[in-house]
């Protein structure tokens, strides 16, 4: 039988605010332990918890992004739950009244296949401290600096058919969330955190199968497994004649698999009510008019922008926007060497290699977008072969200046002079009058042994063009 | 609307109580009549009245994203039971 699933993701994004969503204090990531957690955080009796601007315009900022609604009025809830990380014994959440709503999100598949992906809800909540079970015996050690971090839980609609999908999703999403500035999106850190809702259908179907959530998978290559593995786990289960039981599983990534979490499902009796400490948050169509003034180009925008402007492929220009910055970095090289072309070659070329290498994000380049603007420029202007200015760059790159003071004090400069070339082609020719002879009866393969010939006798340094069209002229002779 | 014995004991795992079997029927009639009296909130007449999540009329106010805490550690761990280099120590948590 031909199966089909279906994905949902629910994310959870943590705001970069400098404070928590209800309290004073500081949000800064590896701080000693507790150090960060004041009395509201940790649940002390008779303390009130004060929303956080920022966290509120965040939200509004993202809702904008996503096309979704505004709400004008939204309430915060208490999900109640016991566990050590969380001090209150509930988790300030929005249930019924989420701060946005009804939006969406287009991922590219392919190059000119895209896909839109519903938004449900996105709302506020505080995020819990952390567990540290690892080097401790018989006890468990509570960490609560996390505890009260602003997350934006943002719920796609069940639209997506395949790991593939839900990755380009997960992507998409977070380049959008760093073009907004208003995550960091570090998944190391935790920042950026995917629970997904599985579920398959006999193809043609049109009800959905009993699902499954697999919690907290934090990297793009995880989700991807996780999901690969629990769709297959799911059909193997139903073609045996056997049922899904819905419950929560956790992936463990050192046996990539997916297994089911040990709390029983009836802890997800979660009693949600409207937290009394907290009164309605309205939103006023003014304040949304305010931070729609804020927000930057965002990715599609940019993506046809570079499109139309630029001349690059529907592939490059989804690969230049990825990121803000790197797109910045290549509108900033295309403008210095006024060539785009040259500009996203060498930006996806040599540098994402090298940043790659080096485990280097583009905002931590050694080469500015400036120095790269002027290497390309000495291309343009013939002082440098691409495979010369391939070492200027290497030597950039280890720091050794601008790529004129390199080409000055390693001597690069492309040989451009037509009568020097012309003596070393003579001499060239002359040492080689077999090959002389050959070429001109006719072997005229033999043109690149006498290219190859003068790069040698030049250090790579003689313009390609050059030597080729004067060494058609002297051996044509 | 009546409780009955295993409705009892979830509530209670749920609110993280120990109780003692033999208050169980006594625990359910009294939580019956609980739900019983909230029960004729139901008789109202709520048509076309939005729900209320607050008693008080006004909108949530907001505070400035600015840090006014103080790390106060060693205040608030010096009622703690136990504490490992910052830490705070609870029994050990299985997942």
């Amino acid at each position: 039988m031909n199966w089909e699933a279906v994905i949902g993701l629910e994310v959870h994004i943590q705001l970069a605010t400098k404070t928590k969503i209800f309290s004073g204090a500081a949000t800064a990531y590896g701080a000693a332990p507790n150090t960060q957690a004041c009395a509201i955080d940790l649940g002390m009796p008779g303390v009130l918890p004060v929303l956080n601007e920022q966290a509120v315009r965040m939200a509004v900022k993202l809702g904008l992004a996503l096309g979704a609604t505004i709400a004008p009025r939204s309430v915060f809830a208490r999900k109640n739950y016991f566990y050590p990380d969380l001090p209150k014994g509930y988790q300030i959440s929005q249930y019924e009244l989420p701060v946005v709503a009804d939006g969406e999100l287009t991922i590219e598949l392919d190059a000119d296949v895209s896909k839109r992906i519903g938004i449900i809800r996105a709302h506020l909540e505080e995020d819990a401290g952390k567990s540290l079970h690892e080097g401790f015996e018989q006890v468990t050690a509570i960490d609560l600096n996390r505890a009260g971090t602003p997350l934006i839980e943002v719920v796609s609609a069940p639209d997506m058919r395949s790991a593939k999908e839900a990755v380009a999703y997960m992507k998409k999403l977070h380049s959008l969330v760093r073009y907004l500035e208003i995550s960091d999106g570090n998944m190391q850190e935790g920042s950026f955190r995917c629970d997904a809702n599985i579920s398959v259908r006999p193809l043609g179907e049109q009800r959905l199968g009993t699902r499954t959530e697999v919690k907290n998978v934090n990297s793009f290559r995880f989700v991807e497994r996780a999901i690969n593995y629990e769709i297959q786990r799911q059909i193997e289960l139903l073609e045996d004649g056997g049922k899904v039981v819905q419950e929560t599983r956790l992936f463990d990534t050192s046996r990539n698999e997916t297994r089911p979490m040990r709390t029983k499902e009836e802890a997800n009796d979660y009693r949600y009510f409207p937290d009394p400490d907290l009164l309605p948050l309205e939103i006023e169509p003014a304040l949304i008019e305010e931070v729609r003034k804020t927000l930057p180009e965002l990715p599609d925008a940019k993506r046809e922008r570079f499109m139309r402007d630029y001349g690059l492929d529907a592939y490059d220009s989804t690969v230049l926007t990825a990121s803000r910055a790197l797109a910045d970095y290549f509108e900033a090289v295309a403008a210095q060497c006024a060539d785009a072309k040259l500009a996203g070659n060498w930006v996806m070329g040599e540098l994402a290699g090298a940043l790659n290498k080096a485990g280097l994000d583009i905002t931590e380049t050694p080469v500015s977008s400036e120095m790269l603007g002027v290497l390309l420029q000495r291309i343009k202007d013939n002082t440098l072969s691409g495979k010369i200015a391939k070492e200027v760059f290497e030597a950039m790159w280890n720091g050794e200046g601008g790529a004129d003071a390199v080409i000055e004090r390693r001597g690069l400069k492309q040989l451009t002079d037509r009568s020097a070339l012309e003596a070393i082609i003579e001499e060239v020719i002359a040492a080689n009058p077999n090959q002389t002879q050959q070429y001109r009866a006719g072997k005229e393969k033999l043109l690149g042994f006498f290219v190859g010939q003068v790069m040698k006798a030049t250090k790579g340094q003689a313009n390609p063009q050059l030597v080729n069209e004067l060494l058609q002229e002297k051996l044509g002779g | 609307m009546s409780l009955g014995p295993s409705q009892v004991r979830e509530i209670a795992h749920l609110a993280r109580l120990t109780i003692d079997g033999n208050d169980i029927p006594a625990y359910a009639e009294n939580l019956s009549r609980i739900l019983d009296f909230v029960d004729q909130l139901g008789s109202a007449a709520t048509e076309g009245t939005a729900p209320l999540a607050h008693p008080l009329e006004m909108p949530q106010r907001l505070r400035a994203d600015a840090v006014d805490e103080e790390d106060q550690r060693e205040l608030f761990q010096s009622i703690a039971p136990a504490t490992q280099d910052g830490l705070y120590l609870v029994p050990k948590v299985i997942e």
